[in-house]
């Protein structure tokens, strides 16, 4: 063959090729015999500079450099739910198979099952127009899912043949289309699509449907919206991966797309086993009916790490396209932005903040933004909701990839190392944390629960802060010299922190708790707040009141309450009011 | 045809460039051998064309730009294998040291192994009881973790490592699939003297694989130690089905021995001097824990690092503490007061903890008591901190009984001694007593059943009533 590209250089993951204008920006290329995956990422008239996805090692200069002519792109198509890939969409499952339990170099599967046959049903007819986006049939992915499939984008046409309904392969034809431009083009169970850019939508929409994770302190004080961001900074140890996995398992998202990027290997097997063993409320069927796994754990090649985020966020782009809505959550993107360094460091380019190259920003930003609920070419309605952690070095906030983050996000849960170490889950902090959804969010939180509760929630927040504050003299003068009415603050803000905001997620209650009995609970406790406050101003000593046991109570009522007997707070506000009743009574 | 490069084309600290080298391929090993015959081992680390950077592992000193012939093997970095390693002795690049002759292979490794597929992996669950009060309770050790110790210099981790070591049942029934790697890389010659005293008055030095790298010797030896050793143990346990415990130390040396290595190499630095891949280089050492799916064996570390300045924000246990499944910190304060092991709870923790205790693992009560002894603890430290303002006097009733519970727990449960082994009944039952020094409703952790059947009423009358029946028949 003609002017073969050929290896000139190999510095780790970075491969170099002389002289060649075979290639173009972000092309896909096999690299060496073993045929490793790789991307193009700097070109000039002298050298071609290339990333390799897998360990280079064995790698020869003189070994072949073949081109694909397409960036690097995934394969979309049925079979994705429920398999666990490693950055660049290889089935781990499959790979396992052949090469067992080490992964070894330059294993060639197809990303998807290619024998395996689906049930299609066929929602055109030959005559019919399509344009991109449109539904052309369905099958069931999973008993949970179903897989729509779409007209790829860019491609309208007038259907020429239709295969029956049946049963078929993944590169079957089962529509021909002539384009406009006269020629056939075929539409199989599959497309491609470059990971980089995002997939067209017909609108934006607003933000203005919360997603619902079950968890108090989210729901309650920082919610996100379905097709928002949030982040979830923290520094290890404080529970970024445990609250991630909690809203994995409880959020109200149709489908879950959990990247795993240069995370724990012993991890990932915690999430595949938990969410086989997890059966979903709704429809009784296993967690992994609705989740991808994205798995570059942090010993696998460091390229795959910068691609698994990309890989996973166009999973989710093509099912919010379908119309469902997608929850990504990436644990965590402070790896990804070290694999970004890592590389430009490779790349000899010059480094900005602590080492990080200058357009960190700028790829925080290209990831983010995909996040959205839209009108999807096919009209209807669909999200993808990011939520990344953060893992910021030393725990130390002020670090780039936070700053950044907090940037393109408008929910930001911080977690905070005094409250892990307290064992206060989720750590989030309600002095530091913010959501910027709540404005967006308060018509439907007012059309479903009624005005209740925003006032409910502003009062909790209100409370919280006026703690936080008397903390600060408390640490200075200690509880005993404060006056009755700031007591009562403290105690009624324990209450709120320990009994509503920290949440058990091994007890099978307080895993997941409803809106409606979140109203509840505050309900309950701001009516203790409220009476207790009464008898405070007619000056009967605070000690009267919280002998009385009610504090104490309210801290467990998370346990004691069950979730399918929301009755029993009518039983708690009536004990409130005649045990005060008493204290008063035995006043005057 | 076996070809000899004659004569290298620059030397920069341990690296060496040579020009005009026809099918080498990246990360091959190449033999040097100089002028006066002694042979030193390198890895190619660069290629341009033609050109190649190797790195040299035992140190460039004494060649010159003409005094060397330089030979490719023809494969990567690799360990000869067999099951006649246990009980050997190694230098940092796997060579045996101990005078017995070359281990007859039966296979050779790549010391680089393979990332494990996480779909491979089983989730450790087993609970290794080591039998110390705060690890066993506070931050259980599984079978397939990777949990380091936090220390700083002139703290007891490596007194700590030999108990866990002793004590710690880690195969089941006799303990004959047990074997421990260790990695000692930059130690001084008087810690590596240490464990092995250790191991032989435990009684292990048969089945321990020990792999030397001290302070004095090469640095590019220390970079490979670490990988010679986690190779073996990936052999032994996935390939002999033993339960293997490796201790790493000092995981903090070997990071500086990256350093200097990638500053040799002019590469960018990231935070504190540090290479940019120093979080991948981490992982690629600490994934190499687990279990997979297929053999019984397992790999279980023990990296020990000592943090610089006693900080855990450094870059060296804040990286580490990102991989790892959780970390054991020692506080110098509790060191001082002679309290052994110096376990600084708080910060302590096992991620894998929670799916391997509690029913049918250690007891049904384990994580609530946990859970209550974290938060009470947690409390003390805030009544410390008030008391150290407004003095101990000032402080409120309950308050007070916190810094009582503050100094029990320390005194009782943190403290136990090297020698003392306590079975994980004895630690949740002492756990227990403590926690009954607080009022009932300060115990907010826990859910009334689990309270009512642990929480001793009264506990303070009963211990008076019995230390008066005990000095009683005195009279």
């Amino acid at each position: 063959m003609e002017n073969q590209n050929v290896v000139y250089g190999i510095n780790g993951p970075v491969v170099t090729v002389l002289k060649t204008k075979a290639f173009s920006m972000m092309e896909m290329v096999y690299v060496g015999e073993e045929k490793l995956v790789g991307e193009v990422i700097t070109i000039t008239d002298e050298m071609t500079t290339i990333q390799v996805y897998e360990e280079t090692s064995g790698l020869k200069p003189g070994d072949p450099v073949v081109g694909t002519g397409a960036p690097m792109n995934v394969l979309l198509g049925p079979g994705i739910i429920t398999n666990i890939f490693d950055g660049i969409e290889r089935p781990l499952g499959a790979i396992a198979e052949k090469s067992g339990a080490f992964i070894s170099k330059g294993v060639a599967v197809p990303s998807l099952d290619m024998d395996k046959e689906w049930d299609v049903t066929l929602k055109v007819k030959v005559g019919d127009k399509l344009t991109s986006g449109q539904i052309y049939a369905t099958l069931p992915e999973t008993p949970v899912i179903e897989h729509r499939l779409l007209v790829p984008p860019r491609v309208s046409g007038t259907v020429t043949s239709v295969k029956p309904n049946g049963k078929y392969r993944l590169m079957d034809c089962i529509v021909t289309l002539k384009l406009e431009s006269g020629e056939d083009y075929e539409l199989t169970l599959c497309q491609k699509w470059p990971i980089r850019t995002a997939r067209p939508v017909k609108e934006r929409l607003a933000p203005s449907i919360p997603l619902i994770t079950g968890q108090r302190v989210i729901d309650t004080l920082f919610p996100v919206s379905k097709g928002g961001t949030a982040a979830v900074p923290g520094g290890f140890g404080t529970g970024k991966t445990m609250t991630q996995h909690q809203i994995a398992k409880w959020c109200d998202a149709d489908i879950i797309v959990y990247v795993g990027c240069g995370e724990r290997g012993n991890e990932m097997s915690q999430v595949l086993d938990e969410f086989s063993a997890l059966i979903d409320p709704k429809n009784n069927r296993p967690m992994t009916d609705r989740t991808v796994l994205i798995a570059n754990t942090s010993n696998m090649p460091v390229a795959a790490r910068e691609a698994s985020i990309y890989t996973g966020i166009t999973l989710a782009e093509y099912y919010r396209d379908m119309g469902y809505d997608v929850a990504i959550m990436a644990d965590s993107t402070s790896r990804w932005a070290e694999a970004l360094r890592e590389i430009s460091g490779r790349l000899e380019e010059m480094p900005a903040e602590e080492g990080y190259p200058a357009y960190l920003p700028s790829r925080l930003a290209e990831f983010y933004e995909r996040a959205g609920r839209v009108t999807p070419l096919c009209d209807g309605e669909g999200s993808v909701t990011i939520i990344g952690a953060v893992s910021p070095q030393g725990g130390d906030f002020s670090e780039p990839v936070t700053q950044n983050t907090k940037r393109f996000i408008r929910c930001f849960w911080a977690l905070d190392k005094s409250l892990a170490y307290s064992r206060h889950y989720p750590a989030i902090n309600w002095i530091g944390s913010y959501s910027e959804y709540f404005t967006d969010l308060d018509d439907w939180f007012v059309k479903n629960y009624g005005e209740e509760f925003i006032k409910c929630r502003n009062s909790i927040s209100t409370i919280l802060q006026e703690e936080s504050s008397l903390m600060e003299i408390v640490k200075l003068i200690g509880a005993d010299v404060l006056p009755d009415d700031q007591k009562l603050t403290i105690e009624i803000a324990k209450v709120i922190r320990v009994g509503y905001l920290q949440q058990n997620a091994f007890h099978p209650d307080d895993t997941y708790v409803t809106i409606e009995k979140q109203l509840l609970m505050m309900k309950t406790i701001l009516h203790l707040y409220d009476r207790a406050k009464h008898l405070v101003s007619a000056n009967i000593p605070i000690s009267r009141v919280l002998e009385a046991g009610l504090f104490d109570k309210l801290l467990k009522m998370k346990y004691d309450i069950p979730n399918n007997k929301l009755e029993m707070f009518d039983e708690y506000i009536k004990e409130i009011d005649e045990k005060i009743a008493e204290i008063t009574a035995v006043q005057s | 045809m076996i070809i000899d490069y004659v004569g290298v084309k620059e030397i920069n600290g341990s690296l060496i460039v040579i020009d005009g080298v026809k099918d080498a391929f990246f990360d091959e090993v190449v033999d040097i051998r100089l002028d006066d015959g002694t042979v030193r081992k390198g890895r190619i680390v660069t290629m341009e064309g033609e050109r190649i950077v190797v790195q040299v592992f035992e140190g460039t000193r004494s060649i010159s730009l003409t005094n060397t012939r330089t030979r490719l093997t023809g494969h990567p970095m690799e360990m000869p294998m067999s099951p006649e390693i246990v009980g050997r002795v190694f230098n940092g690049s796997g060579e045996p040291i101990d005078g017995l002759g070359d281990v007859f292979p039966e296979k050779m490794c790549d010391i680089n192994g393979s990332p494990i597929n996480p779909v491979s992996r089983i989730y450790p669950q087993n609970y290794i009881n080591t039998g110390i009060s705060t690890i066993d309770t506070l931050m259980t050790l599984i079978r397939g973790q990777k949990l380091p110790i936090f220390s700083g210099s002139g703290m007891s981790h490596n007194e700590l490592a030999v108990q866990i070591v002793r004590q710690a049942k880690i195969a089941d029934g006799d303990g004959k699939d047990f074997v421990i790697v260790f990695a000692a890389m930059g130690v001084k010659n008087d810690v590596a003297d240490y464990f092995k005293k250790s191991f032989e008055e435990s009684g292990v030095l048969q089945r321990v694989v020990m792999f030397l790298n001290l302070a004095n010797d090469p640095i590019i030896e220390r970079i490979l130690t670490p990988k010679c050793a986690l190779a073996t143990a990936e052999y032994l346990a996935f390939e002999q089905n033993k339960h293997v415990l490796v201790i790493m130390t000092d995981m903090t040396s070997y990071a500086e021995a990256l350093r200097e290595f990638s500053t040799s190499k002019g590469e960018i630095p990231g935070r504190k001097g540090f290479p940019g891949y120093l979080y991948s280089d981490f992982a690629s050492l600490y994934e190499r824990a687990g279990m997979v799916k297929g053999k019984t064996g397992s790999v279980t570390q023990i990296p020990i690092l000592t943090m610089p300045n006693d900080d855990i924000t450094h870059p060296i246990p804040d990286l580490t503490g990102y991989i790892t499944e959780g970390q054991i910190v020692l506080d110098r304060g509790l060191q001082g007061q002679g309290i052994y092991p110096p376990v600084s709870v708080l910060p302590s923790l096992s991620r894998l903890m929670k799916d391997g205790i509690g029913k049918g693992f250690t007891r049904e009560d384990h994580q609530a008591l946990a859970n209550q002894l974290f938060a009470s603890y947690a409390k003390v430290m805030d009544a410390r901190s008030l008391s150290s303002v407004i003095g101990e006097e000032e402080l409120s009733a309950i308050d007070k009984k916190y810094i009582k519970f503050g100094k029990l727990f320390e005194d009782k449960f943190v403290n136990q001694g090297p020698k003392a082994n306590r079975t994980i009944e004895q630690s949740l039952d002492l756990g227990w007593e403590l926690l009954s020094h607080l009022p009932k409703n300060e115990l907010d952790r826990v859910d009334d059943e689990t309270l009512n059947a642990h929480y001793i009423e009264n506990i303070e009358e009963k211990e008076a009533a019995q230390s008066e029946s005990e000095t009683a028949p005195q009279e």
